[in-house]
């Protein structure tokens, strides 16, 4: 039962391109699958279902479009909140205005989002480095305007559209339970699709054109086609995790939602989970859910109530931090601490 | 006819104000090639320093001077503590640093000064008089004023002076800067010093007109449309991108904004970038990159 290769033998073509080699690694999934879907919805009270599994599913769903597009492809993108806000209407006009069933109507976010991402990608093909991040930014302006502005998507100035009723096959969608089974088994299919594409060509024409993209060009690499396909499946994801964040946890598409703050903080937590990363983006995203909460907890040990102020200030205060010393001790974040442990790991008990 | 030149008037001197904000921006990459992302949130800092000095009944002058010395100790503490482990790291890593400090300035800031709104008074007379029509405010003249002496100090900083020398080699390549003796930690900590002077004026000419709170930090992002169309490390750039910009903004508030239900100037400057960009992709005064593999 130690960790570690040897004596697993990959005697087919499809034990030598798992995901988890390692047998330990598999059980360790397969349990946290099952703690996932058997053991929170049974243990856990419904505020933390509602309020801290499903955002974190969700930013970490959006967050996996980030690290695509920034950590794999190295696109920096600063408007991946406006993404979220196009899935989030786009999913309630399909599903409340046109009566598309729930699933495709949610997969349908994501399409239109990545339609609307190739678009903000264009520059992409003409522009690099820190100018196109801030030519990103134009996506998170201009769509803000854009739902606040026309009638036909937010109704009003306001921009608010209340979610209907949710149901799938005439089985109805009411309880937190039954909301984090729907975005538990989304987040689950897509971050597989994630994780996949990663390894397969796309993942490394990706990194390719990352380290350095005229070189990419020189060895093949179509450089057009495989940053607009980034900004595609990137779009795709946000425009996924902000229909669900939408249905399942926020119950109406606001735009105050998807503020230019949440671009950055989505970007905060890419940094501090590990670029280049799948896990590295539940791993920030779970810090970011998870830090109000923490620094409230251990406030709350001193305080009857923390002020909100406070609370905010130290919150920022933290994540801050946090960003500055992960980029100085560990620039890979979170994802590369448990590489790390799972190198000593595989030696252990021996030192080297 | 005077209604456009009054309204292109007002858009200018706001560009003023953007390209100051946007200079601290070039300054700093300029130097380091570091993209600062937390120069929005030092102008924010700068603004509640200098009024929660004001409060404690300080003179206009010792505040100033306390203002200055929390942007020095924040510069030092930027330098050595996160630029200084990050020398030989990729750019990306210390723009993504800034992020982090902006959060960091951010948070510091408002709990030692509080996070409600505050005004800043500073008895800059705001009479309008009109010449030839056209209303000026002599409140806006004054930070022209400002900019235009601060604009010719930074170039003359630049170009003529040792230190400004020694920046300019720093930012040409890091290493042969380090190799022909040059400090690198103090070139640094004076380009970070500049910017927080930088940053102080920005502050006091932002906190006396929108009020000295949180959104403060906000006026970054109009900047950096500002900073691409002139391009990054220009320092005369900022400055004219912030003229076209400020100008661009207000026209098309004014005359394209009732067609299509007003508040464009939220996304107008970025519009404008993303045009200049396709043309120029290093911005009109940037310095272009020739990559070899």
């Amino acid at each position: 039962m130690f960790y570690r290769e040897c004596g697993n033998f990959k005697d087919t073509y499809a034990r030598d391109m798992a995901i988890f080699p390692i047998p330990l690694d598999r059980y360790g999934f397969i349990v946290m699958l099952i703690v996932a879907f058997l053991v929170i919805p049974l243990v856990a009270s419904d505020y933390w279902i509602t309020n801290i599994m499903v955002p974190f599913y969700c930013f970490g769903l959006s967050a996996i479009g980030l690290n695509i597009l920034a950590g794999y492809a190295g696109q920096i993108s600063i408007g991946h909140a406006a993404f979220m806000a196009v899935g989030a209407y786009a999913s309630l006009i399909l599903y409340g205005r046109y009566g598309v069933p729930l699933i495709p109507s949610i997969l349908g976010a994501g399409v239109v989002s990545a339609g609307v991402g190739v678009f903000f990608g264009l520059p992409s093909l003409k522009i690099k480095g820190f100018y196109l991040a801030i030519a990103t930014l134009a996506s998170q302006f201009i769509i803000q305007w854009l739902i606040v502005h026309w009638k036909w998507v937010s109704g009003g100035v306001f921009g608010t559209v209340e979610t209907p009723n949710m149901q799938i096959f005439g089985w109805a969608l009411d309880t937190a339970v039954k909301k984090y089974y729907l975005s538990l088994c989304i987040v689950g299919v897509l971050a597989l699709f994630a994780k996949n594409l990663v390894r397969g060509q796309l993942g490394r024409n990706w990194m390719a054109i990352r380290d350095m993209d005229f070189a990419a060009e020189i060895i093949g690499v179509n450089l057009y086609r495989d940053k607009l396909i980034a900004f595609a499946v990137a779009t795709f994801y946000a425009g996924v995790a902000g229909s669900l964040i939408t249905f399942c946890y926020y119950g109406a598409a606001n735009i105050e939602e998807f503020h230019v703050m949440v671009s950055f903080a989505l970007m905060g937590m890419i940094i501090i989970g590990g670029l280049g990363t799948i896990l590295g983006s539940f791993l920030g995203a779970g810090f970011f859910v998870l830090l109000p909460i923490g620094i409230n907890q251990s406030m709350g040990a001193f305080m009857k109530v923390v002020p909100s102020d406070i609370l905010s200030n130290i919150e920022t205060i933290i994540f801050g931090g946090l960003i500055a010393l992960f980029l100085i001790v560990e620039p890979f974040g979170m994802a590369r601490l448990w590489q790390t442990i799972k190198d000593k790991l595989r030696l252990w008990p021996f030192p080297y | 006819m005077s209604f456009f030149f009054e309204v292109l008037i007002t858009g200018l001197l706001v560009g003023v104000m953007y390209a100051l904000v946007a200079l601290g921006f070039a300054l700093i990459f300029k130097a380091s090639d570091v993209f600062n992302m937390a120069q929005g949130d030092m102008s924010l800092l700068a603004g509640l320093a200098l009024v929660g000095f004001l409060q404690m009944n300080f003179p206009l002058w010792l505040a100033l001077i306390c203002t200055l010395a929390v942007m020095v100790i924040l510069a030092y503490i930027t330098v050595f503590v996160i630029l200084r482990p990050l020398v030989a790291r990729p750019p990306l890593m210390l723009f993504m640093a800034t992020f982090g400090l902006a959060y960091l300035i951010q948070g510091i800031g408002q709990s030692i000064w509080g996070t409600d709104a505050k005004g800043l008074e500073l008895g800059i007379p705001d009479k309008s008089f009109d010449v030839a029509g056209v209303f000026f405010s002599s409140f806006d003249l004054t930070f022209a004023g400002i900019a235009v002496v601060l604009l010719i100090l930074l170039v003359w900083f630049f170009q003529k002076t040792r230190t400004g020398r020694a920046l300019r080699a720093v930012s040409d390549d890091h290493e042969a800067a380090l190799s022909v003796g040059i400090p690198l930690l103090r070139a640094w900590l004076v380009t970070w010093i500049v910017a927080g002077i930088v940053a102080i004026v920005a502050g006091v000419a932002w906190g006396t007109t929108l009020g000295v709170q949180f959104s403060l930090s906000y006026i970054a992002l109009k900047a950096l449309p500002v900073l691409i169309i002139g391009g990054l490390d220009s320092i005369p750039g900022a400055i004219i991108a912030g003229l076209i910009v400020g100008a661009g903004e207000n026209l098309a508030e004014v005359f394209l904004g009732p067609y299509v239900g007003g508040g464009i100037q939220t996304f107008f400057p970025y519009l404008m970038a993303l045009v200049v960009l396709y043309f120029k992709p290093y911005g009109l005064f940037g310095k272009e990159i020739i990559e070899r593999v």
